[in-house]
């Protein structure tokens, strides 16, 4: 087992698969992160305003996460008019499942905004656009950094369904170790799945620390 | 490709009948579902469990339950297919364990989620350390467990999709049969069985959960929430 890895690993064309794969892998995965990002927090803070926004939304956003990952890639092109093999497919479908993670957080992140900040803010002259930039999105970072740790790990992870309809990625080792009965490439795609959201979670922990310096630890 | 196309596929009543039709094919998925929610639970829930009621070993637990998450779902399929040449095993293992993280936070979560002056009132009372997991903790623990059950079948079923990867049956039989054959409407057709059972096993799970729900638990969940609007 051991020497197929190391005869796997030594040779130059594996060695450069395996890293132009890692890097697809990890745009497949990141982006899809920052995308949910951007649209949840606005969406997020529409629905723990509008009371009846609420409830509709975080609805939805448990239906969304029911659907298998590789059905939504494959419905994608249907939606997005792009071909049925596209990067995009898998890309946006990943978005929508970040979105749908994040809502819940974001939402009990601003309910937990304590009223005598907000008031504060207000009786300091902060209009609601400014009040929320300044004052509510910083003080929900610590919650809402726990959603987002969560929604990395889930993106990684199912980054790799994507090889089956062949957007590339990590995933391709597990497919590509199946047909040829070759245990070393998907012993190396589950080790650097595991390494990349290890990795990624300890660079969130640090970015949460940096955004929040008055939380102790 | 159309959405019609989709809907045509699932009104011939061709693709409902026979050992390949639809409710062949949901039947699979339910029977590997439940067989890998069962195994899952058998290990999950008793783990959770008493590790909430020593409070001992919870970190981890909770670190176990997350690097389970971590391993991806494709890669343990291939894995351990090629490593037991069984399409059966392979499969349930992957599921298994896709669905123990959840059960298992759920489980000790809960239990750790019994207030402390209940557990007191129960030494107090005299109850021996099985008395008080039987008759307080597990109750105690039923909302937040139940909750870890019913996310665990919902990933399971959405995830059964890949068992048709090593040859066998259930809806991703639709979904890759269609992705190889390039049949755009049974693909669709076959994601889309697969997200309606998904939803309507979770609707039936919380129903069902309403019922197991002890009625002391079901008022003092009820209460809270009315306070908080």
């Amino acid at each position: 087992m051991l020497d197929d890895l190391i005869r796997y690993l030594s040779s130059p064309a594996n060695q450069a698969k395996v890293v132009q794969l890692l890097g697809t892998h990890l745009v497949l995965a990141l982006l899809p992160l920052l995308m949910g990002l951007v649209v949840a927090i606005p969406l997020g803070w529409l629905a723990q305003r509008v009371r009846w926004l609420r409830a509709a939304v975080l609805g939805s956003a448990t239906v969304v996460y029911t659907v298998p990952a590789l059905a939504l890639f494959v419905v994608m092109p249907s939606v997005l008019g792009t071909r049925i093999l596209d990067a995009a497919n898998v890309v946006v479908a990943l978005a929508l499942y970040t979105v749908a993670l994040l809502l819940r957080p974001v939402v009990d992140a601003l309910d937990a905004v304590a009223s005598s900040v907000m008031s504060a803010a207000t009786a300091m002259g902060y209009h609601p656009l400014r009040r929320f930039l300044a004052v509510e999105l910083p003080m929900s970072i610590p919650l809402l950094a726990g959603g987002v740790r969560v929604a990395s790990a889930s993106n990684i992870s199912l980054a790799s369904v994507g090889a089956l309809i062949g957007t590339g990625g990590l995933g391709q080792l597990f497919t590509e170790g199946f047909q040829s009965h070759y245990l070393a490439p998907i012993v190396v795609g589950m080790v650097l799945i595991g390494l990349l959201a290890l990795a990624v979670d300890v660079l969130l922990v640090g970015l949460r620390r940096l955004a929040t310096p008055w939380v102790a630890s | 490709m159309s959405f019609a196309q989709v809907l045509a596929w699932l009104a011939d009543p061709a693709h409902w009948r026979g050992a390949s039709g639809v409710p062949v094919r949901v039947a699979q998925h339910l029977c590997y579902t439940a067989l890998a929610v069962g195994i899952a639970s058998l290990i999950a829930l008793p783990a959770g469990l008493l590790v909430g009621h020593t409070a001992r070993g919870g970190i981890v637990l909770v670190g176990l339950a997350n690097a389970m998450r971590a391993l991806p779902t494709l890669g343990l399929l291939a894995f351990v297919f090629l490593v037991a040449d069984s399409q059966v095993v392979s499969a349930l293992a992957a599921l298994v364990v896709l669905a123990v993280p959840p059960m298992l936070a759920g489980s000790y979560v809960g239990v750790c989620s019994v207030p402390p002056e209940t557990r007191d009132a129960a030494r107090g009372m005299g109850m021996t350390s099985m008395q008080q997991l039987w008759q307080v903790e597990l109750p105690g623990a039923m909302p937040l467990l139940l909750g870890g059950v019913r996310s665990a079948v919902l990933q399971v079923v959405a995830t059964t999709t890949v068992a048709a990867y090593v040859g066998l049956g259930g809806l991703g039989r639709l979904v890759l049969d269609g992705l190889n054959s390039a049949d755009y409407p049974q693909m669709v057709a076959g994601a889309l069985l697969t997200a309606v059972l998904a939803v309507a096993l979770d609707v039936l799970l919380a129903g069902l959960a309403g019922l197991v729900l002890p009625a002391g638990v079901r008022l003092a969940a009820r209460a809270p929430r009315e306070i908080g609007g």
